[in-house]
Formats: structure tokens, C-alpha cells, sequence
């Protein structure tokens, strides 16, 4: 891309503060739409610096009991690509943080890959995170990505050896994801060992920030997260404050501003 | 019609695509395992000791080949078309599903793991892979809907028998879409460790091409004993299709040749006009589930719709994507069966043959009997009877109300006796 993307100026923000970026995740429709419209503000308000809109989808494989409530809770309340790309909409023109949309493969490609991506840049989407595309399947997606501005977020994990860290590094754009651990998303009470692991590896094949998911919910996790990568994503831990809630709205949103708040203090810990 | 020559079409390519249909849409935590399931795969192909240990399983273990039946009763239902039984219910376990589970426990043991995981639906691709972990010496975990948990209650207690964790999915529609689901989020934890024995012929590169190879058995013998037999090639091959691995092993060795009809009955559930049926075939249209492109029952968003069939087996709304491109090219057509047309199709072979075949495979049974009026008394019909019915006793027992009442005097005569159009035609 000839003009840095959003994306990647948010994260180059974090990096001039000396410091890892927060980036957190909430599904669209969660726990209604213009519930979930409020809830990822509350992300930005408690402080993420970008955040990731997730389109809930009929069969979340690649997400554990959280995220598969929520996305069911979304899907029962009728929610549709429209209303998803409505939140983006709602989200990017009341923030001046980067809106990312992490999607499974076939919603996007039912839709139209082209229609797509012209959709989300038109609604002030800054691109996507597709964990079921690899590589391979990804040049019809990532020619209009482009073409719309829009960056593809790739992810990394720890059982990928070092030529396919390269060969994905090489076409992702705005960062990478990597993955802690091998598993589905969900929260855990240690951060992979392999983590750091990977980061190291990753960044060994690219210039791109190297941010790190799965199983991060704490700001001690953040912290120690920081220490090591470029940023920290959280997405079951801020579900769950949501799920606690128990719909209660603003005690939802209060909590997800809460956490996020303590997270971007543990982004900063020294 | 020619019957040597006999070269059947290469497909997949490198990328696994049949056509349009097919590919590899995984995360990356499983693109090493994947990759390793198809060197390891390349590589027993290539070995001799390989192919001599799997036929030495299927001969003695297994019991094949499995018998060709010619029902002469049943045709008479059929318009008199002769129908013969490619005879995979007669297999060790009750069905096709471990001629691809022993290839797929040997490949296991090559890759020096130690644990299996597989989904199951009717349950009987569970039970074959229970059998083969007892028999490997291998940890087994078994994800299954919850609703085929009870429906098919027989097998749970088979798996458990064999020493298999059965873990009851209760997400989603509960039925085998969601024990897929489970089984994939198990293995992505677990990869190290676990081969993900998968039952059909579905999900990413190369277990589409790898589990019709291991079937392709069913084919190979049936066109030789349909030979031997009649002296000459069927007219048509009728298969059920839930993911399509029976009806692929059957088909296989026929695609080449052209006069022979290949017809894959997928199940209509309550009628394809109504909402609850899994013919994705008919109904549905190209999409990306668990790990290929296929046609899929999907809605406008692109979220998966839930199927519906009487047949656990066949309730999926996804399929093969080899499947996809044998209805494309039209070498193959693709027929709904409803669960009335199949249970009576159940029955009828059970009154006229004694053979009481398993639902999934009724559905193929009714699809020959429509093909058989369709064609004539000169038709010769091949289908494969992929399992047994032991399994489905309780919901037949249920459909046709073929159990007395508890405190019922037990000597009574049932005064719900069943009758069928068999019973009828036959002058019984
Ligand atoms: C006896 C029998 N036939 C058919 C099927 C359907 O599977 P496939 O279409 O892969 O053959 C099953 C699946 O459980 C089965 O048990």
C-alpha cells in the first residue's frame, strides 16, 4: 500500500510510545446489534487501539464455548451481514481507532469477495482477519482487499515451520496475528510458552508488527505479552464480562471498559 | 459396452480441487497435520508392505470381499428389474466405514501417533474406528451429536464397549454437522498427539481423495462380480450420499464406463418443499464447510443451514466435493428419498429378502426401486447396501410402532401388525 493504512499507523502510534498495542475483539450482534455497537465503543473508550468486529457464524469452529454463546446469542437475534457491517459503520465514524472485521471463509465468499470488500471500505472498515483462508485459497480476497484499501491480517501458528511463517508474512499486511497456543479461542490461566517462541520466528520473516492472541485476559498476561510482541489481542474476556452481565447493559458495557482499561495499563507496565 | 481400458479419471489435482469443488480451508494450526496425513498418505501408497498389511486386514479381519446378493423378491418390486446387493453390511462392525477406518489406523501407527479422534453420525463410523483403536492399541475419542446419541443409542454403547470416550456435542443442531465442528476443535489442541480420523468423504485435502481410495474396494470387487454374474455391466449404480464415501467407493471403478448410470440418493427428510430435509445436493448450493468447497444447504448470509433426515447418517448438509463435481459434469445424478419412501423401502427388504438393511442404506433401496420401474424387467441395478439395520431398530420400532406397550400382557398379539405394499404385491 503506497499511503500507510490505519492499521498499521495505530500500531506504528503504540510502537513510538514504546509500547505493545491492545486490540480487542467482540462479535457483531452481541448481545444485540445496537448492544454490540456500544460495547465495542466501550472497547475504545476503556482504551484498545484497534479492534476486530467479529461475523458470527453457524459454525464457529475455530472458537471455544465463549465466542460459540455469544455468535449463537447473535444468530438467534437475527443478525445479518448488513447489521455487521452497520456496527463497522456505527463503530469507525465514532472512533478514530482502526475497525477490522475476523470472519469465517464463507459468509465472505457467499456474499461476493469483491462486494465485500467494497462494502467494508465503504462502511470505514480498515480490512479482515479470515482464519480459515490460508494462503493458498487467499488471492481472489486479497486482490480486492487492495483494491479497496483494505489490509488482510494473517494468522501464524505455532506449528507453522519457518518457510510458511515466511511465505504467509510475505502477503499479509497492517500485522500479524500469531496465535499462543495451538488451540480454539477461549480464555486460559497461562499464556503459551510457545508464544514468545513464535513471535521470534515470526518476526525473523517480516517488518510487520507481530501481535499475539488466544487465551490472553488478564492485564498480568497483557504485560507479559508486552514484553515480547507488538500487540496483545483479547476477545473470550471481554464476551465473558458481557456474559456475566447477564443483560444488564450498563454493567455490560461498564465491565467492558473496565477490563479494557486495565489491559491498555498492562500494555504499558514497564 | 466396453469393460477393459479401464482408467478411472484423475482427480484431484495438487490443490485437491475436483473442478471447482474441493481445496484445503484450514487454519494454520492444521495446515502441518494436514500436510503430514497426505506425505504420509503419498508415501503407504508407494509402499508394498503397506498395501499387503490393509488387505490382509480387510480379507481376515474385515471379511471381504464382501458378497454380491441378487434379491429376486425385492426386483419383483422393482418392475421387475434385477437388483443386486453390493453386500457392505455383511463387513466386520455392519457396514462400508472400516475399509477406510483400517487404512486410515494403519496410516496412524506410520505417523507414530497415539491418539484417534473421529465424528460419527449414525454412529457406525464410530464403532469401526473404536474396533480399529482396540485394535491398534490406540486412545479414542468419539464426538457425536447429541440427538445421534439417542436416536442411534446402540452404538454409543458399542464405542464405550470397545473402550472408546463418547462425548455427547451439544452445540448447534446437535446432529453430525456440530460433531465435525467438535472433532476439528479437539485436533487443533491436540495435533501432536492425534490423527483425526475423518469418516467421509468430505473436509480439506486429501481426505476426500484419500478416504474414496480406501473404498474404492467396494467398486473394484462389484464390477467384477457384476460381470462374473451377469455378464456384463449394471445399467445403473445406486448408492446413499450423507457425505458421499459409500456411494464414491462404488462409483469409482464405473466412472469410466459411460453406459453406466451412477445415482446417489441423498436424503429428502419430510420432502425437499419443506424445510427439513439434507439434499444438499438438489437444494443447496457451492460453499466452503469444514475445509472444502462443496454445495452445502446455506442460507443468504452464507450461514449453514441445519438438514434433517430419519437417517443420522445422511443428516448433514454438506457433501463430498468429488460429489459436487460428478452432479456438475453430469456423470452422476442425485435423487431425494424421503424418510417414508426409505423406511418403506426398509421394510420391503426385510419381508422379501431378510435382510434388514440400515436406513442410510434404504434410502439407496428406494432410489432402485423407482430407477427399477423407470427402466424395465432388462434392467440390471447395482446397490450398495452399506450397513446393517440392528443399529435403527429403535427408531423403527418406533416408526412402524413394532414394540408392545410396557404392562402389555407380553403373550398378546401386537394389534399394531405392520403391512406393506410388499405384503400386498406379493399376495401375502
Ligand atoms: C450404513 C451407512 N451408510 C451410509 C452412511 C453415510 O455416509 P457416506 O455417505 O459417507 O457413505 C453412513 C454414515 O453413518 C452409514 O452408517
Amino acid at each position: 500500500m503506497s499511503t500507510e493504512s490505519k492499521l498499521s499507523a495505530a500500531l506504528a502510534a503504540a510502537r513510538a510510545e514504546n509500547r505493545a498495542a491492545l486490540i480487542g475483539y467482540l462479535p457483531a450482534g452481541f448481545p444485540s446489534v445496537d448492544g454490540g455497537i456500544k460495547a465495542v465503543r466501550a472497547l475504545v473508550e476503556g482504551g484498545c487501539d484497534a479492534v476486530e468486529i467479529g461475523l458470527p457464524h453457524s459454525d464457529p469452529v475455530l472458537d471455544g464455548p465463549t465466542i460459540q454463546t455469544a455468535d449463537d446469542i447473535a444468530l438467534r437475534g437475527g443478525i445479518r451481514i448488513a447489521d455487521v457491517l452497520r456496527t463497522v459503520r456505527e463503530v469507525a465514524s465514532a472512533v478514530d481507532a482502526p475497525v477490522l472485521v475476523m470472519t469465517y471463509w464463507n459468509p465472505v465468499d457467499h456474499y461476493g469477495t469483491e462486494r465485500f470488500a467494497a462494502d467494508l471500505a465503504a462502511a470505514g472498515g480498515a480490512g479482515c482477519i479470515l482464519p480459515d483462508l490460508p494462503v493458498e485459497e487467499s488471492e481472489e480476497w486479497r486482490t480486492a482487499a487492495a483494491k479497496h484499501g483494505l489490509d488482510t491480517v494473517f494468522v501464524v501458528a505455532p506449528s507453522n515451520r519457518d518457510e510458511r511463517l515466511a511465505r504467509i508474512t510475505a502477503v499479509g499486511s497492517g500485522f500479524v496475528y500469531a496465535a499462543a497456543v495451538m488451540g480454539v479461542t477461549g480464555t486460559r490461566t497461562q499464556v503459551g510458552h510457545q508464544a514468545e517462541d513464535l513471535v521470534k520466528r515470526t518476526r525473523a520473516t517480516t517488518d510487520l508488527p507481530v501481535c499475539v492472541g488466544l487465551g490472553v485476559s488478564t492485564p498480568d498476561q497483557a504485560a507479559e505479552v508486552a514484553a515480547f510482541a507488538d500487540g496483545v489481542i483479547v476477545g473470550s474476556a471481554f464476551v465473558q464480562r458481557l456474559l456475566d452481565a447477564a443483560g444488564d447493559e450498563e454493567a455490560g458495557l461498564a465491565a467492558v471498559r473496565a477490563l479494557a482499561s486495565e489491559l491498555a495499563a498492562g500494555v504499558r507496565r514497564r | 459396452m466396453s469393460t477393459d481400458h479401464h482408467t478411472p479419471p484423475q482427480v484431484p489435482d495438487a490443490r485437491g480441487y475436483f473442478g471447482r469443488f474441493g481445496g484445503r480451508f484450514i487454519p494454520e494450526a492444521l495446515v502441518a497435520a494436514v500436510e503430514q496425513v497426505a506425505d504420509e498418505y503419498e508415501k503407504a501408497k508407494a509402499d508394498p508392505a503397506f498395501a499387503a498389511e490393509l488387505d490382509g486386514l480387510l480379507k481376515d479381519y474385515t471379511g471381504r470381499p464382501s458378497a454380491l446378493t441378487d434379491v429376486r423378491r425385492f426386483s419383483e418390486l422393482a418392475g421387475g428389474a434385477r437388483v443386486l446387493l453390493k453386500r457392505e453390511d455383511l463387513n466386520h462392525t455392519g457396514s462400508h466405514k472400516i475399509n477406510n477406518v483400517l487404512g486410515q489406523a494403519l496410516l496412524t501407527r506410520r505417523m507414530g501417533k497415539t491418539r484417534v479422534i473421529a465424528e460419527t453420525g449414525a454412529g457406525q463410523h464410530g464403532v469401526a474406528t473404536a474396533t480399529a483403536c482396540a485394535l491398534f492399541g490406540l486412545d479414542c475419542t468419539i464426538y457425536m451429536g447429541e440427538v445421534d446419541t439417542q436416536r442411534q443409542a446402540l452404538n454409543v454403547a458399542r464405542m464405550r464397549m470397545l473402550g472408546a470416550e463418547v462425548i455427547a456435542v451439544k452445540s448447534g443442531s446437535r446432529t453430525l454437522k456440530d460433531a465435525i465442528n467438535e472433532a476439528f476443535r479437539d485436533w487443533v489442541a491436540n495435533v501432536d498427539s492425534t490423527h483425526y480420523l475423518f469418516g467421509t468423504v468430505a473436509g480439506p485435502h486429501p481426505f476426500p481423495m484419500m478416504v474414496r481410495d480406501f473404498h474404492r474396494v467396494i467398486g473394484i470387487e462389484a464390477r467384477a462380480q457384476v460381470l462374473d454374474r451377469v455378464g456384463r455391466l449394471p445399467d445403473a449404480v445406486v448408492a446413499c450420499v450423507g457425505g458421499g464415501s459409500n456411494a464414491m467407493g462404488i462409483f469409482h471403478e464405473f466412472i469410466p464406463d459411460s453406459g453406466v448410470r451412477l445415482i446417489g440418493c441423498e436424503a429428502a427428510g419430510e420432502g425437499v418443499d419443506t424445510p427439513r430435509h439434507a439434499a444438499t445436493l438438489t437444494k443447496g448450493s457451492p460453499g466452503v464447510l469444514h475445509g472444502a468447497r462443496s454445495y452445502m444447504l446455506q442460507d443468504e448470509d452464507g450461514q449453514t443451514i441445519e438438514s434433517h433426515s430419519i437417517s443420522a447418517g445422511l443428516d448433514y448438509p454438506g457433501i463430498g466435493p468429488e460429489h459436487s463435481w460428478l452432479k456438475d459434469t453430469g456423470r452422476a445424478e442425485y435423487r431425494p428419498v424421503t424418510d417414508d419412501q426409505a423406511m418403506q423401502a426398509l421394510l420391503q427388504l426385510s419381508r422379501t429378502e431378510g435382510i434388514i438393511p440400515a436406513i442410510e442404506s434404504a434410502h439407496a433401496l428406494a432410489g432402485a426401486l423407482e430407477l427399477g420401474r423407470e427402466l424395465g424387467p432388462d434392467a440390471v441395478i447395482l446397490v450398495n447396501l452399506s450397513g446393517r439395520g440392528d443399529k435403527d431398530m429403535h427408531t423403527a420400532a418406533e416408526y412402524f410402532g413394532l414394540l408392545d406397550d410396557p404392562g402389555r400382557d407380553p403373550g398378546a398379539p401386537s394389534d399394531r401388525a405392520i403391512t406393506t405394499d410388499a405384503d400386498e404385491k406379493l399376495g401375502k
